[in-house]
Order: structure tokens, then sequence, then C-alpha cells
């Protein structure tokens, strides 16, 4: 915790993590690694075993094999230290709805053994920063579903955890308001210098504010970094798709395209539309013959995996891969 | 399975001791700890809810209700025999339009039990309150303890406010003072029913952590409280006319047949709840075995002390106790081994 070591302090530990539900492997055999202070993205499709992970770094469930340290402690061991520093909001949080925000709040920070007042100090100044101020008085069983999950972000923080395991922190929540939401999140964790842990299935959200994302399917973590190193392991896996667009299709301008050498594969879309796999980046030759052939190049470009491609791409070969 | 919860408690136990010792600093300088924060929670949400201010009403009503019979009975001329220990007869006897006292706190009681814990633990699942709540630094037994133990202070206070306002009132009506005898004997009847009323708590609450649906378990705790005052009684007739013997069978015989009775009898709470009643506000009651006409022809026709009345429902005491603990045992064991997750 001293700022020396504070650059690669790594807060979440998971080794060979092992969650069993009879014979199907909820987890299996994950190795993890989360800095501090690092925004971390784990992503994957429901089902996915993303929150018995979560589950398991708080102790709410114990795992079957395999180790976790959060901040250095066993969570099988220890449960309450940690979830004395860690906040934790689950998907879909639930508040007492015949409550008012800051008397939901003022519970959690007094089960968190803070003082009535500071608690009651603490829970008004959060509202504000997540922007409830004019709501704090009023139940929480009149709040819209935006409003629950920044009041969820208020919960998480009142006990000022240096770790905080966002559960799917959008879901359900219209376009502006995961906007909204999401910069929150960013804001506090640099102004506090907070460690994030959010769970998603929305890639373009988590593309947004994470560090680095690990792709989760089937209890594997199959890919785990930041996201220009997930699309550079991916064109590494060998080719690059060239997409190009003409006026329309000259004939003779498949076998031309196929004769380049590096080319694997032409495949024509609707019009003049056509995608090019090759073995390198050969956009310039195949502008070249495309021209050459007497097309009118409309469009032409390399295309770059964003997390979209790189999702389906693992997704699709994660059972492959997981074999 | 037994090895299982073995295994289970002491990794629990280990697991507290750590937690004990390295928490001890943040323990020393928190002001309540987190188990009472949940239980001052819990009785003013009870307090809130329309659920405890219409059984509150209910309660209250039959009350009032019991005492106009037992004071228009008493006026009626329908004492029994003696004058002594008069002012408990505000709570045993009737004019036999309404039931008496005991008979309300027999029935209801398991009904206000019910009530303020049937859906305890489910309800908070449901609302995806549970997950929030298991996140922060508290033990999961406390949440059940507290959960109980708020909803437990909630009967003793609503328990010892009607048998005092019954007293009071029958103050009032008959002009007549309890001796200390008297006053010492209503306490450990509302103490006896506070338990009663306990046990029946526990037994939702085990419910509630069992079944998903609050109304699957409220309809569990009230079959089984059906079960237990209508069904049981008819269940027992049936055994006993099976087994019972010949009319010229040797005595020893017949006492162990009654004996046999009498025990099953008394595994039913709601029975031996109302022998205890019994035995504390009827001070003549002697004995509730059986006995033989020689017995009673050795013995003085006079009440029992209350020492004496005392050692004699101990064991009703004891049962209801025991009762109560294995239903909490039993939730402890469910709880703990519960996966946590949001609205499942």
């Amino acid at each position: 915790m001293v700022a020396l070591s504070e650059e690669r302090e790594p807060v979440i530990e998971l080794r060979g993590l092992t969650k069993m539900y009879g014979e199907l492997a909820a987890v299996n055999r994950l190795d993890l690694t989360i800095w501090r202070g690092e925004v971390f993205g784990l992503l994957g499709p429901n089902g996915a075993g993303k929150t018995t992970t979560i589950l398991m770094m708080l102790g709410l469930t114990e795992p079957t094999s395999g180790s976790a340290r959060v901040l250095g402690l066993d969570p099988t061991r220890n449960p309450l230290q940690i979830k004395r520093r860690v906040g934790y909001m689950p998907d879909d949080i639930g508040f007492y709805e015949d409550r008012t925000a800051v008397d939901n709040l003022v519970f959690t920070a007094r089960l968190n053994r803070i003082p009535p007042a500071e608690a009651e100090a603490r829970a008004r100044e959060l509202l504000k920063r997540v922007g409830l101020a004019e709501a704090a008085d009023q139940k929480v069983g009149t709040f819209s579903r935006g409003m629950r999950q920044r009041l969820g972000l208020a919960d998480v923080l009142i006990k000022r955890p240096e770790i905080i395991i966002l559960d799917e922190p959008t879901l359900g929540i219209d376009p502006e308001g995961v906007r909204e939401l999401l910069e929150l999140i960013t804001r506090l964790s640099r102004e506090d210098r907070i460690t994030v842990l959010l769970s998603s299935h929305h890639l373009h959200q988590v593309q947004q504010v994470c560090d680095r994302v690990g792709l989760f399917v089937k209890g594997r973590l199959i890919a785990c970094g930041d996201i220009e190193s997930l699309s550079r392991q991916l064109d590494e896996d060998g080719t690059v798709t060239v997409e190009l667009e003409l006026e329309s299709w000259p004939d003779g301008l498949d076998e031309k395209l196929r004769g380049i050498g590096g080319v694997l594969s032409v495949k024509r879309g609707e019009g003049g539309k056509a995608s090019v796999v090759c073995s390198a980046d050969l956009t310039a030759d195949i502008a070249q013959a495309a021209v050459g052939s007497g097309g009118r190049l409309v469009a032409i470009s390399r295309r770059k995996y964003g997390l979209d491609d790189i999702y389906h791409r693992y997704f699709e070969g994660g059972e492959a891969r997981g074999a | 399975m037994a090895l299982d919860v073995k295994s289970l408690l002491g990794r629990i136990a280990r697991r507290r001791d750590a937690d004990g010792a390295a928490g001890s600093e943040q323990a020393r300088d928190a002001a309540i700890s987190p188990f009472w924060i949940i239980v001052q929670k819990e009785f003013s949400d009870h307090i809130r809810s329309w659920r405890f201010t219409i059984l509150l009403a209910l309660i209250f009503l039959a009350c009032i209700g019991s005492i106009f019979s037992a004071v228009s009975a008493i006026r009626g001329g329908k004492l029994n025999d003696d004058l002594n220990f008069l002012f408990l007869q505000i709570f045993t006897i009737s004019d036999g339009t309404w039931p008496n006292f005991i008979t309300f706190v027999t029935f209801l009681g398991p009904l206000m039990g019910i009530a303020l814990g049937f859906d305890a633990v489910n309800s908070e699942r449901n609302r995806g309150t549970l997950s929030r709540l298991m996140s922060q630094p508290i033990y999961r037994d406390d949440f059940i303890l507290a959960k109980f133990t708020a909803s437990l202070l909630l009967v003793t206070v609503v328990i010892f406010a009607l048998g005092l306002l019954v007293a009071g009132l029958g103050l009032f009506a008959i002009g007549y003072p309890p001796t200390p005898e008297e006053f010492w004997r209503i306490f450990f009847f509302l103490v006896l029913a506070v338990f009663y009323v306990g046990f029946w708590l526990n037994l939702s609450i085990l419910f509630s952590i069992r079944f998903r649906q609050a109304a699957t378990s409220a309809l569990s705790s009230l079959a089984l409280w059906i079960f237990f005052t209508v069904f049981y009684g008819l269940v027992l007739n049936l055994i006993s006319n099976a087994i019972a013997p010949s009319s010229d069978a040797g005595v020893q015989r017949i006492i162990n047949y009654q004996q046999t009775m009498l025990w099953l009898n008394r595994l039913s709470p709601a029975e031996l709840f109302s022998e205890a009643t019994t035995t504390l506000l009827t001070p003549n009651v002697r004995t509730l075995g059986p006995f033989t006409l020689e017995q009673i022809y050795l013995a003085i026709a006079s009440p029992l002390p209350l020492g004496q009345s005392l050692l004699l429902v101990w064991p009703h005491f004891t049962g209801l106790i025991a009762a109560t603990v294995i239903c909490f045992g039993i939730s402890y064991v469910m709880f703990m081994r519960q996966e946590i997750r949001s609205r499942s």
C-alpha cells in the first residue's frame, strides 16, 4: 500500500480456482491477477461463471479447489475482513423499498460499524456524488432502474472500499443511463484510486471503460489483456481480412485476386462488395488489382478487430479451445 | 451427512476465530455491533408493517372479549368452588359465549409467530437485499439470529402488554388485587407464552429459509399449526383406540397405556403449552400423569405452592425451548449451506 509498490501490487489473485456444481464446472481452473487501481472487465455470455467467480472472491461460496487471495486474505477463512474492504454490487440489486435512499445507505454504513452521525454525512455526500441529492429522502420504491443502480454504487462506496466489484452494473438501463453510470464509475475509481472489477456481457460498454478485460467462456478464462493486445492476438491468429466495395464487380476479378500470392479466399457479398482473407496485409495489392481490372473502387479497408470481433471469435472458438 | 455437518461447524468455528482475532482491532472502536443494527431495523420494520397492526388489532379485540367473558362469568356466580386464586380466574374462566384468555393465546399466539417469521429470509432473497446484506461484514448466523431476536422481542412486548392489560382491566372489574403468588404465576404464564410463540416463530423462519416462495413457507407453517391443533388429537384418538387394553387388563398395563398416550400427546407443542398453562394458572392441578384412586385418597385437596407448580411444568419449559433450539439449529445449518445469489 506504499506509493512505491502501488504500480504493480496485486489485489486479487486467483490460482487454479474451480467450482463444481455436481458434474458441471461453473468455474474451471481459473488463473487471474488484478492489480491495484485498474478497471478490469470480466466479459462473457450469461452463465459463463462470472458471478460464481465473484462470489468465491467474497467468500459467499466456497471453491471446490484452487485458491483465491483478495487483498492478501483468503476469502474462505477471513470473509469478514475482506467484506470490510471490498464493496460488492450484485446484479439486480435490491433495496428496502419502504425506506428512503438515505436510510438504506445509513443501514449499510452502520453494518460496517460506522457511527450514526458519520454514516448520515457520508450517505448524503455520496448521494450528491452519484446525482441523487434531490431524491435522498424519497422512498426507494419510487426509484427508476437507473436511479437504483446509482444508489447501488453509493451503497458500495459508503464503506470506503479498496476494491469494488460490480456485477452487471449496466443491466436494464437505457443507453444514456449506461453512459452516465460508466462515466461515474471511471471517475470515482480515478478520484479515489479504487480498483474496479466489473462483469458484463456488453462488450461496448466494457470497451469504453476498462483498462484490461478477461474473456470468460464456460468457466474458463480464454483470453486476458487490454483490448489492443487482444486484437493483436487475433491478428496473429494468422489472417488479415480486407473488405472492398466496387460500383460493380468486373468479370475475372475473382480469379485475379486469387492469383495474388497470399490471398486465401475471396468471399463475394451483395452487389460489388467482397471480403478477401489473406495471410498478410495485402490491401494495396488488392486495390491495384481491382482498379486494374476496370472496376470503380468505392471503398477498401483492412478490417480492424474491435471487441465485437474478439468476442465472436473467441466465443465461437471457445468450445474448441476449451477442449 | 453427520460427519459433513460436523466438519461444516468446525470450519465455521475456525473462521469465526480467525475473523475475531484479526477483527478485534476494529471491533474495539465500534459503537454497536451489526447484530443489533439488524435487530433494530427488523423491529421497526415489524412495527410499521400492516401485517403487525392487523394482528395486534385482532389479538387486542380477542383479549377485551375474553375479559368481558370472564367478568360476566364471575358476576354470574360461575366461580370455581374456592375463592383462592380468584384473580387467576380472569385468565381461565369464561361464561360460555366467548373463550377465555388462555384459549386465545393458545390459538392466536402461533399465528402471530408465523406471521412475523414466514417471510423473514425468503422476502429478503426475493427483493435482492439478501446478497447485498451478505456482502457486508456480518456473520451469516448473526443475520438469522437477529431476525429471530427482533421478532421475539416484539412478541415479548406484545404478550406482556396484553397479559398486563387483561390483569389491569380485571383489577378494575372485580376490584380484587392479586397476591404476590398470583402475580408470579401470571408472570411465568406470560414467559411460557413467549416461549411458545417463539417456537412457532422459529419454525416459520426455518420454512422461510427452506422455501423460496413466501406463500409456500406461510402455508407450510400454517399446515403444521393446524395439524397440531386439530388433527393431531384425531390421530391420537385413532392410535388410542387401536392400542387400548381391554377393560379387564391389569393396573400396570392400563397405566402403561395411559403413559404411552400422554407421551405421544406431549410431542405436540400445543399440548405442552396447554398442560403447562393449566398447571400454572390453576394451582389445584396437582399432577399431570395418570394416578390411582389410592393416590387421590391419600392426597390433601389443597393448591400446590408456586415452586411445586413450576417444578411440575419444568419439563414443559425445557421441551418447548428444546424444540425451538432444534429448529434454530436446522435453520442455521441450512442457511450456512445456501449459496446467496441475487434473487434466486
